[in-house]
């Protein structure tokens, strides 16, 4: 087990090593100044003082090296070339507790309802609560993320001033991108839950069970359910990485500021090394919520276990 | 003791008819062997099933049907899907307009079905070309298997734990030239590695086949095993595949476009019409309605269209 887990940390390592060193190459091989139109506008001297104070006056293979000093050593993502003086590791922590609220609960969220509904369609299979969430899972899967967020902004702030468009700070800014961002993950939820048990209930120990005279109730609780549970915890990494996807043009959206926002914005702005330091980041939130999903995968489901 | 004494009789017995009784009547025709009915093929056997399949048929049908649309579309209305006119911006449907106008005065008809050829251009191609490529590399490792395998399958695993949408992002931000072209190099950079593991683990499973070993022993060659067992068996779950990528190829174009990164004015898409239309979408939500209504569509249509060719296309889920 711990041979796994390190084996595993060790191709984490190598695969945030990669992406951090394609990014940073192929951020620096973007033909044009790095300053872009700003540069223009700059007298000679203060242009190049702008070089030296991001190190881009140094060959490419030395920047590189301090680059990967910094960010090894102290996790020190530079500067952002836009808004000068302020520290990208520092914003890139700030914003991602945003996401990472917005994120956690649409995850909890989707998941819980996605497993309810998943749950009792498999129970009443081709019956009306079993069509309707079926009906519910289809469109969950075929309406894009910023379809949904437009029509729940149209619907609940401009037909039925309930809530309000964009901000943050309070509960109520939190409701619509939530929704917004977890009926994906209910759909996938209760489709795979569905189909769980619906191959579980048809295996040999449920008839055993049965025949046994066990309860309904406790087959459903003590067979189906751990059985049919247990795969679901592979497609959380799924839904991590839709969590990430949603939250870029959710956070745009809703006006939230969190890490999806940042990173589009940085984009538009064509701010580099807010883009290297964002990609990095999201890839290093994203590769770790993997391994942690396979490391639970392999403590809960005893048939995988590694010896 | 008595069957052997009567089988001396019997023997005894036809020792004593003459050779002329004797009539030769020919070797057995195997009649009753002949298959009488017309033989049925896996193709005309899954298109078979495939019909029973009422919903996957009207999911084929309407894609055929937006298919034909966006072949058409852009000449029905009469308005060139570049034409401004400053005359009628941001017109409701009518009959003039049937889908309305945006805010240049641009037909929306027009527009949307010319964003379409570049959705499902997008979607299919990028769906093709990543299974081609994830094809080739998933049967190489399995017939090295080996050492070549296990480097090819790490690599496979690098490139699909970084967030699919940031490598994207990122080449489309490198490349910056957002053509056809680049958008569909960034969706299919990594988009074939799960194709490449799931002809992979097909292949293994089929070396490891009864069938498979007899005709080794048999003698045939390794590239008559491929041609005539491995990939019949593997292009079924193949097609599948890929009428599942389609719609994940077209939401990322339309996510792509919708954050400014994709297709660029004049030409359009159905992400970049959504994205246009949402800036001004509490005053006009039919421009909104028409792109994403048929983005909705499609990824409809080809989910249910697969869910039909994955019961038709695979023996083993045959009740």
């Amino acid at each position: 087990m711990l041979k796994y887990v390190l084996k595993r940390i060790g191709y984490m390592l190598v695969t945030l090593f990669i992406i951090a060193t394609v990014t940073f190459f192929l951020m620096h091989s973007i033909p044009g100044d790095p300053l872009g139109a700003m540069a223009n506008k700059l007298p000679e001297q203060a242009k190049a003082n702008y070089y030296a104070k991001y190190g881009l006056d140094k060959p490419l293979t030395e920047q590189y090296g301090i680059f990967m000093k910094n960010l090894v050593t102290k996790g020190d993502l530079g500067e952002s070339l836009k808004y000068p003086g302020k520290s990208i590791t520092e914003t890139l922590i700030t914003n991602s507790k945003v996401s990472g609220v917005n994120g956690a609960f649409a995850l909890l969220f989707g998941v819980s309802i996605g497993i309810v509904l998943g749950i009792v369609a498999a129970l009443n299979k081709n019956k009306w609560p079993d069509y309707l969430v079926m009906f519910v899972a289809m469109m969950g899967i075929t309406i894009p993320v910023f379809v949904l967020a437009a029509m729940l902004q149209y619907l609940f702030t401009v037909k039925w001033q309930l809530l309000p468009t964009s901000g943050w700070g309070k509960p109520k800014h939190m409701i619509l991108p939530i929704i917004a961002m977890c009926f994906g993950s209910i759909a996938t939820y209760a489709r795979y839950l569905k189909a769980n048990m619906l191959d579980v209930l048809g295996q040999d120990y449920i008839l055993t069970a049965e025949a046994k005279g066990v309860s309904r109730f406790n087959v459903i609780k003590d067979h189906v359910m751990k059985n049919a549970f247990l795969p679901c915890i592979t497609i959380l990494g799924g839904q991590i990485s839709g969590i990430f996807t949603g939250s870029f043009v959710i956070e745009k959206m809703f006006g939230i500021p969190g890490l999806g926002f940042y990173y589009v914005s940085s984009i538009n702005d064509r701010d580099y090394t807010m883009i290297i330091g964002t990609t990095i980041f999201a890839a290093a939130l994203f590769v770790l919520a993997q391994l942690l999903i396979d490391i639970a995968y392999t403590i809960f489901d005893p048939r995988i276990r590694i010896k | 003791m008595a069957t052997e004494q009567n089988s001396f009789a019997s023997a005894a017995e036809w020792e004593d008819i003459p050779a002329e009784k004797f009539e030769i009547i020919g070797t057995d025709d195997f009649s009753g062997d002949i298959i009488a009915r017309p033989k049925v093929g896996y193709w005309a056997d899954a298109w078979r099933r495939l019909k029973e399949n009422k919903i996957a048929i009207v999911a084929l049908i309407v894609l055929i049907l937006l298919i034909v649309m966006v072949a058409v579309g852009p000449a029905l209305s009469g308005y060139n899907f570049e034409q401004v006119d400053t005359s009628a911006i941001n017109q409701r449907p009518s009959a003039e307009h049937w889908f309305g106008t945006d805010s240049l005065g641009r037909d929306l008809f027009a527009r949307v079905w010319q964003g379409g050829r570049v959705s499902i251009v997008i979607g299919i191609v990028g769906a093709v070309v990543a299974s081609v490529i994830g094809c080739i590399y998933g049967g190489i490792a399995s017939y090295f298997g080996g050492i070549v395998d296990d480097i090819m399958m790490r690599v496979v695993e690098v490139l699909l734990s970084i967030p699919y949408l940031i490598i994207v992002i990122l080449i489309s931000v490198v490349t910056d030239s957002k053509s056809i072209g680049t958008m569909m190099l960034a969706l299919t950079l990594t988009g074939w590695c799960g194709i490449a593991r799931l002809v992979r683990g097909q292949m293994l499973q089929l070396k490891s086949q009864e069938y498979v070993l007899a005709a080794n022993a048999l003698g045939v060659s390794p590239l008559k095993t491929i041609m005539r067992h491995m990939i019949p068996n593997t292009i079924g779950i193949i097609i599948v595949a890929i009428t599942f990528d389609i719609p994940g190829y077209i939401f990322s174009e339309a996510f792509l476009s919708y954050i400014g990164l994709g297709i660029q004015p004049p030409n359009t898409s159905w992400g970049a019409l959504a994205s246009a239309a949402q800036q001004n979408f509490m005053f006009y939500p039919y421009q909104l309605l028409f792109p994403s209504l048929m983005i909705a569509l499609t990824m409809l249509s080809f989910t249910l269209l697969g869910d039909g060719l994955r019961d038709a296309l695979d023996p083993k889920l045959r009740k």
